[in-house]
């Protein structure tokens, strides 16, 4: 539980740290940026109680605005997933219910299913933020293109984050 | 009212979430001007720093361009010298480069005479037509811009200064590369405005204002002037910029008369597209 703890704390800093730093500079032609930090909030362990991840998405969101001086934006977005996040994983549960000592990811999930949970957060994710960030509708097509694009991106990133994981936990 | 604390307790996670998006929608609201927000934007203490060492540390990625770029001006310079003090005897300086067309020939002089404080300033340089000057040439110093010639006798020329309330000096930030005209509306002999730089430019105080090169009055990237403050009117889509230019006119010596060898072809070039 404890080591839980500093674990998750530890990856709340550096993946603000890579967000803030690296990938908000990160446009693939000013049109693709992609937000890995999202990936806190997918990998929460299935106990973490509801309350608390939105607490925790409410933090993100706070951190990560600090960094490009829009407080509320991605604070909102964040906050949205993490309900979200919620009705997915009820929606998506083995039969059964979740196992016990088992996390969001794709060791322990499988491929596919851990490919739509990651797919469908982002995706909503993305959503809410662009659709915020652009406030109107007038480019409703220009801003749906860069959430479809950077969706992609950001899946893959969190699809190599996932692979890092899955060979450091294998060698354990 | 039991079945009251029933239904919230029910329903705590939704009306948490209702709570927090509520409030991240009224910080949203709020702080979509950036300078309310002090303490959570990034100038603040601890992001601000971060950046700047974050800064740091990308500057040395741009070494490799900033040493070729000094190699070239040190190779620019080099060979001005050579021309200026040895053989020409400092009247009239040519270059002649197998790599870049010659466009721009300087004429080394000094300046007499100089006013600062009426509507028309003009300074007085002791080069004139025996010197081949003509009207229309452009006059800069070491430290930027001074202004066009526009009178000229055999041995003195009359240069209309920046400070010229008709003189217009097409001028870019050199930082963003936009464009617009600086201009002089009186007053102080040490500041002039930038006019036509669109609001969606981000500008800081200190940006460095530079010629464009379009007229070919000037050669591109002559200092100008810096940024010393910038506001923009309720409605209106134009800054208003101050900048402080970087000649000090009260205290003129030696100048640089700049004749550009391609003005003519390029004016021509420019009249057919008037006559089509």
């Amino acid at each position: 539980m404890i080591r839980d703890v500093i674990k998750y704390s530890i990856s709340f800093i550096l993946l603000v740290l890579a967000q803030g730093l690296v990938f908000n500079n990160v446009e693939f032609g000013g049109y693709i940026v992609p937000f890995l930090y999202v990936v806190f909030i997918l990998s929460l362990p299935f106990e973490t109680p509801n309350w608390m991840v939105l607490v925790l998405g409410f933090v993100l969101g706070v951190a990560i605005d600090t960094f490009t001086s829009t407080l509320g934006m991605h604070t909102s977005a964040t906050v949205f997933v993490a309900f979200c996040r919620y009705y997915l994983l009820k929606m998506v549960s083995p039969r059964g219910g979740y196992e016990f000592n088992t996390k969001p990811n794709v060791q322990d999930m499988g491929l596919t299913w851990y490919l739509f949970y990651a797919t469908v957060l982002i995706l909503l994710h993305h959503l809410f933020l662009f659709y915020v960030e652009s406030f109107k509708l007038t480019q409703f097509f220009y801003t749906l293109g860069r959430v479809l694009a950077s969706t992609f991106f950001t899946l893959i990133l969190v699809m190599l984050v996932q692979l890092f994981n899955y060979k450091s936990s294998t060698k354990s | 009212m039991k079945n009251l604390i029933r239904f919230l307790t029910k329903n705590s996670f939704v009306f948490l979430f209702v709570f927090l998006l509520f409030i991240s929608f009224v910080l949203l609201v709020q702080n979509n001007n950036y300078q309310n927000s002090r303490v959570f934007n990034s100038s603040n203490f601890l992001i601000g720093n971060l950046y700047s060492t974050i800064n740091n540390v990308n500057d040395y990625f741009d070494l490799k361009e900033v040493n070729a770029d000094l190699a070239q001006q040190n190779a620019r310079l080099q060979s001005t010298q050579i021309g200026t003090f040895s053989k020409i005897n400092g009247i009239v300086v040519e270059i002649n480069d197998t790599i870049y067309a010659q466009k721009y020939v300087y004429t080394s002089a000094k300046a007499v005479n100089s006013t600062t404080n009426k509507r028309e300033n003009y300074i007085t340089i002791d080069k004139g037509s025996l010197n081949g000057i003509e009207a229309g040439m452009g006059v800069v110093s070491p430290k930027g811009v001074i202004g066009t010639v526009k009178n000229v006798s055999e041995n003195f020329c009359s240069v209309m200064s920046v400070l010229h309330e008709k003189n217009a000096v097409s001028a870019k930030i050199k930082k963003s590369g936009y464009i617009g005209s600086l201009v002089w509306e009186l007053g102080d002999y040490r500041l002039a405005q930038l006019k036509d730089i669109p609001n969606h430019v981000k500008l800081n105080v200190g940006d460095e204002i530079i010629t464009t090169g379009y007229s070919m009055v000037y050669p591109e990237g002559i200092m100008i002037g810096k940024v010393v403050d910038f506001d923009l009117p309720e409605g209106n889509n134009f800054y208003n910029i101050n900048v402080e230019l970087s000649v000090d006119y009260k205290s003129l010596s030696h100048v640089f008369i700049v004749k550009s060898w391609m003005k003519n072809e390029q004016k021509e070039l420019e009249a057919l597209n008037n006559a089509d």
